[in-house]
């Protein structure tokens, strides 16, 4: 049952979630805040392949580039307007505020777009496989895992080398005292969102492409997926995140071969017992931070 | 003195006073002079109010933000309309139930306390461990328990019908039982807040440490006050079952729990004031843009069917309000008739501006 085919699905499916996990964790890292809206980030890059695709005939690349500028702008625009005003009051308001704006943005889609699935125009290269060592592989998986491999070192690199990624993991363990070093709270916050947005953005690209349509509910899942992924992998650190899409993508492949027929139905009770079981015995998860520190407003 | 104690008294309680005076009066005017829609907007007005007050019993009190409670209001709803539905009628609306399901059955009332019972129940049972968790762990793993229920609901094929409509669940919840409801948990709620338990889960939301330095079993005040949330929650979940009569697990979902939240939050988490004056906001905002919705639909004025606005524009209040008055209208704030309270109560009215921070 466990083929070289199975295997590379589960490891492209891991992937997928360890990119889905990432974007929630920066802003995480950072605010200490859980983004609901982060699955409508995905909604709008959805909906912006659906929009640009159809009504243009620009080629596929500008497209999807424009799709991830969209969620940019808007995981942007969302941190400027709502979530800036409230951050300094208390958590649950922030909580509360970034269910607000999911919400908001969910049902604006359903206002302004329409409540049915939209289906979107994909390229070719999203329907088709390769053969490799006898296995029939969907040629989206392979592109899936290519592109987080190259979006990690990119990132990796980013916040390793440069002043602004340094200032961003600076921020992540001791935002009080990355303030009172000179670093601006409010930019370091929205290029974190920014960068939450293009994850999110790229993410749409792949989470489109299984169905090749769009819904406005269509962020519901990758959002409870991140969460998952985050706490079973450790919501304090980024390598956490990773870790954590990758061993909720393998073991959600597993439980999908290992559980029997008339239990897979539960399949998604089953991972959030796991998620339950796994705060209960290591609350800061896999991976633990360096830091936990109090949130800072 | 015993005078004085007495007018303390009056002015404690006045709070239930004004607020059941203020929902007999509505309920009073809407049955008088309110068409059939009106009743059945007043109807679910007072059931929302319930499980607002079941969260605020919670959250308000614990300060933690609290997601499952429409899970469990969900569960009350599903118990209590299997146990008031009479054999033939579950035969037909979820066709693969249980035998030993199939032939219980009882009147409305008992229905209710078996529904709210075992809300309670699976409160106890699966509570205690989250009890321990704070802030962002709390939040998200009583999201978790949310989805968990509702994917136990939706996939129970035996007891619920799976995703399919439970239908053919008998009317008994009319404007006066609503309302009857609604005042005796208005009164509950009040009491614990008040009581020794309220009081030791509020001092250890207005400061964890200095709390259990005090004693306090946080974990325990909590854990205590969720089951009691959730068997509120449960209660207005039959209530609505037996409003409502035909439903799917979706009604106890994320869109509701925005509806519960908003309503919770608008008023103030911290006073079960804050919940009826909320409950009551939201419920009129919401009817009003619903109406507008509807008018546009069924004139056509759009080209368009508009759906989704009441969110949209719901959702902007809720962040409105989140950014100028974090602690909702009230602010924690009990309605009453005497400012001066009691010292007691002068003490803790002073400290109810945490969610200020």
């Amino acid at each position: 049952m466990i083929t070289l085919d199975f295997i590379i699905n589960a490891i492209s499916l891991g992937s997928l979630y360890a990119l889905i996990s990432l974007g929630l964790v920066i802003i995480y890292g950072i605010l200490k805040m859980v983004n609901f809206a982060y699955g409508e980030l995905i909604m709008i890059g959805g909906y912006f392949l659906y929009i640009v695709g159809l009504n243009t005939q620009i080629p596929w690349f500008f497209v999807a580039v424009a799709a991830i500028l969209a969620a940019m702008l808007v995981s942007f625009t969302t941190e400027l307007v709502a979530f800036r005003q409230v951050r300094e009051k208390s958590l649950t308001a922030l909580l509360i505020t970034s269910f607000a704006v999911s919400t908001l943005l969910q049902n604006a889609a359903l206002l302004i777009i329409s409540p049915r699935a939209k289906a979107v125009p994909l390229p070719a290269i999203f329907s088709t496989s390769v053969s490799l060592l006898g296995a029939n592989i969907p040629m989206r998986n392979v592109l899936t895992i290519v592109t987080t491999i190259i979006l990690l070192i990119g990132l990796s690199l980013l916040l390793k080398h440069t002043l602004l990624g340094i200032a961003l993991r600076a921020a992540a363990d001791n935002f009080k005292m990355t303030r009172m070093l000179g670093v601006p709270a409010n930019l370091v916050i929205s290029i974190a969102f920014i960068l939450s947005g293009a994850i999110a953005g790229v993410v749409s690209l792949f989470w489109v492409g299984r169905t090749a349509s769009v819904t406005p509910s269509i962020g519901q899942a990758p959002l409870l997926i991140a969460f998952i992924a985050t706490v079973v992998g450790g919501i304090n650190s980024l390598e956490g995140a990773v870790v954590g899409g990758f061993v909720y993508g393998l073991l959600f492949s597993f439980i999908g071969v290992l559980l029997p027929q008339s239990m897979l139905d539960y399949r998604e009770a089953f991972m959030f017992l796991i998620v339950i079981l796994i705060l209960l015995w290591r609350p800061q998860g896999l991976i633990k931070g360096r830091f936990a520190q109090e949130r800072v407003g | 003195m015993k005078k004085n104690n007495f007018l303390a008294g009056i002015s404690t309680y006045s709070t239930i006073i004004i607020l059941s005076v203020l929902m007999l009066i509505i309920a009073t005017l809407t049955d008088l002079f309110g068409g059939s829609l009106l009743v059945r907007i007043v109807t679910a007005l007072f059931v929302n109010l319930i499980v607002v007050m079941g969260m605020q019993v919670f959250m308000g009190n614990s300060g933690i933000l609290a997601w499952a409670h429409v899970g469990f209001m969900g569960i009350g709803a599903y118990v209590s309309s299997i146990c008031s539905m009479s054999p033939e009628i579950k035969e037909m609306a979820v066709p693969q139930i249980y035998p030993f399901l199939l032939n219980i059955q009882f009147s409305f009332i008992p229905s209710l306390l078996v529904g709210t019972l075992v809300a309670i129940v699976i409160a106890a049972i699966i509570s205690y461990p989250l009890m321990r968790l704070s802030d962002t762990t709390a939040a998200i793993s009583s999201f978790a328990l949310l989805i968990i229920i509702n994917s136990i609901l939706v996939h129970w094929d035996r007891v619920t019908n799976g995703p399919r409509t439970l239908f053919g669940v008998e009317e008994f919840t009319t404007i006066w039982t609503a309302v009857a409801g609604a005042i005796l948990i208005l009164v509950f709620a009040y009491l614990f807040k008040e009581s020794s338990l309220g009081l030791r889960l509020r001092a250890s939301r207005d400061d964890f440490y200095a709390a259990s330095a005090m004693g306090i079993n946080i974990t325990r005040v909590r854990y205590f006050s969720f089951i009691v949330g959730a068997g509120i929650a449960g209660f207005g979940g039959g209530l609505f079952a037996h409003y409502i009569t035909s439903f799917t697990p979706t009604a106890f979902y994320l869109a509701e729990t925005f509806n519960i939240l908003a309503m919770l939050v608008v008023g103030g988490t911290m006073s079960v004031s804050g919940a009826v004056v909320g409950t009551f906001l939201v419920t009129a905002t919401k009817e009003g843009i619903r109406a507008v919705e509807n008018f546009i639909n069924l004139n056509n004025l759009l080209s368009f069917d508009v759906v989704g606005l009441t969110e949209v524009l719901l959702a902007t209040a809720l962040i409105v309000v989140l950014i100028f008055r974090p602690q909702g209208i009230l602010g924690g704030r009990e309605l009453r008739f005497s400012k001066k309270t009691t010292g007691k109560n002068r003490l803790l009215n002073s400290s109810e501006s945490s969610l200020e921070e």
